[in-house]
């Protein structure tokens, strides 16, 4: 459903993606990971047409991003870094904003508000203003816009960042939820996340892809088969500044 | 989705986030004191003994450079600074509706803005006699409205440029400066001494030259394209801003 195919990106002198293609197909939920500044959020910034590559595409359900670059998003939920969402907004309020840009109406677009709700739990805080919302539920709040209108594809760039384990439990049970009706790709750098909701990882380092395997694979490339060990090795070899 | 639909949807949030804050309060309340202190206290409104609104449009111009800034400081700076341009572009639209929907939001609020300062036609009938030429009157808010929407679209154009409100709101201020002062008459005439041709092909191109004739009652084509054609390349500028410096 998702296929990436060559992608380069590179600001000026810095090459940050020099040549990423992977599929991810429906009911996959691969780990995109690397260390900070490895790649991730601007190989998911062109995936998701945010970003021109420098060269190179993306296909979403075969709308190539570059091309069709509507149709493609149609697609698609995108959860961004940080979780940003417009903070003088309700949280239905910005929710319904969303709704109505995809292009629902009337009685179909409250249903769809609402189960966004329902599904991301946020009954308690939906007519809360977002900016008074604590971290765990702005991230949910757009987790919600992300999902609202039941994309195939999800593209998630680091979902549990700065959550406390509790709140990190909950995203990840809303991830599995959704895995067998999707192809989801999030990105981290935190490597239980691989266990606790990947099928599939691929490993990213200085723009490239080192490695690409399910969990077990990557875990039988260390003698003592810890992915951490596999992570340290895979993406601290060669150590050179990259602003050159 | 139909094009219309999905700018209607971004003018709405956008026109309605105003409102969401004190700003647009705020705003409005400086807008008409400004606009009434000006035209009552420094503009000869009595003076001239007949029902006129030279006082009142006169200073439209300057109102705008200083307030229209402040209103468009916000439309694209503010999503590049909290990251929701990253949301927004990577929904099912294209860079142009957002762009225009956008603009026409911080236009109807000039609109808005401009709207509650029609108690003048009222007042002036009332304070200096019923002959107040509503056709003229008419020219005059149309050719401010127009005035306003270019002012808009450079606020715009200058919000794009970068992550900063305050730097959004001071080059707005300074383009939207540059657009009066070449139409500015004592500058007009200094110039005017050292070559007579560049003073008057300058002033041609400032707003004040375009508004003045509106606000004299004369809506002519070329006034109209005037303003159009500089909402026009400064909305394509934005577009061509917004793409390449995204992600910046």
């Amino acid at each position: 459903m998702l296929t990436v195919c060559e992608l380069h990106k590179s600001f000026g002198p810095i090459q940050a993606v020099q040549g990423v293609s992977f599929t991810v197909n429906k009911g996959e939920v691969l780990g995109f990971l690397g260390p900070n500044g490895a790649g991730k959020t601007t190989t998911m910034r062109m995936i998701t047409g945010f970003l021109p590559p420098s060269s190179g595409t993306a296909k979403i359900c075969g709308h190539d991003i570059q091309e069709d670059p509507v149709g493609a998003k149609r697609c698609l939920g995108y959860l961004p870094e940080n979780a940003p969402s417009y903070h003088a907004m309700t949280v239905t309020e910005f929710l319904t904003f969303i709704a109505e840009v995809r292009g629902f109406r009337g009685s179909d677009c409250r249903d769809r508000v609402e189960a966004a709700i329902v599904k991301s739990r946020l009954e308690s805080v939906r007519n809360q203003t977002v900016e008074t919302l604590s971290k765990g539920y702005r991230q949910r709040t757009c987790f919600a816009q992300a999902v609202l209108h039941d994309p195939p594809v999800l593209v998630m760039d680091e979902p549990t960042d700065g959550l406390d384990p509790n709140q990190k439990f909950v995203v990840r049970q809303m991830i599995r939820d959704m895995a067998a009706e999707k192809a989801i790709i999030i990105s981290t750098h935190i490597l239980e996340e691989v266990d606790a909701v990947c099928t599939r990882a691929i490993v990213i380092a200085r723009g490239r892809i080192v490695a690409n395997g399910t969990p077990a694979e990557l875990r039988a490339r260390a003698p003592n088969g810890r992915l951490e060990d596999v992570f340290r090795t895979l993406t601290m070899t060669e150590e050179v500044p990259r602003h050159v | 989705m139909c094009n219309s639909c999905i700018v209607r949807t971004i003018f709405r949030r956008e026109f309605r986030n105003y409102f969401n804050s004190p700003v647009a309060y705020v705003f409005l309340v400086a807008f008409l004191l400004l606009v009434n202190a000006l035209t009552f206290l420094f503009a000869q409104y009595y003076e001239g003994h007949q029902a006129d609104l030279t006082a009142f449009f006169l200073w439209h111009p300057w109102v705008y450079l200083l307030l229209v800034p402040a209103a468009t400081m916000g439309l694209w700076a503010e999503e590049r600074r909290t990251g929701t341009i990253e949301l927004l572009l990577t929904l099912p639209i294209t860079l142009g509706q957002a762009i225009l929907g956008k603009f026409l939001a911080a236009w109807a609020f000039l609109g808005v803005a401009l709207a509650l300062t029609g108690v003048i036609i009222p007042t002036t009938i009332f304070l200096l006699g019923g002959n107040l030429d509503l056709g003229v009157t008419f020219a005059g808010y149309l050719g401010s409205f127009l005035l306003a929407g270019a002012c808009v679209a450079v606020g715009t154009l200058t919000s794009a440029m970068t992550r900063s409100q305050v730097i959004g709101f001071v080059l707005a201020l300074f383009a939207c400066l540059v657009f009066d002062l070449a139409g500015f008459d004592p500058l007009v005439r200094l110039f005017s001494g050292w070559s007579p041709a560049l003073a008057d092909f300058v002033a041609q191109g400032s707003f004040l030259r375009h508004f003045e004739s509106l606000r004299r009652g004369v809506i002519d084509l070329v006034d109209l394209a005037y303003f159009g054609g500089i909402m026009a390349i400064a909305l394509i500028a934005t577009h061509a801003v917004l793409n390449s410096r995204k992600g910046a």
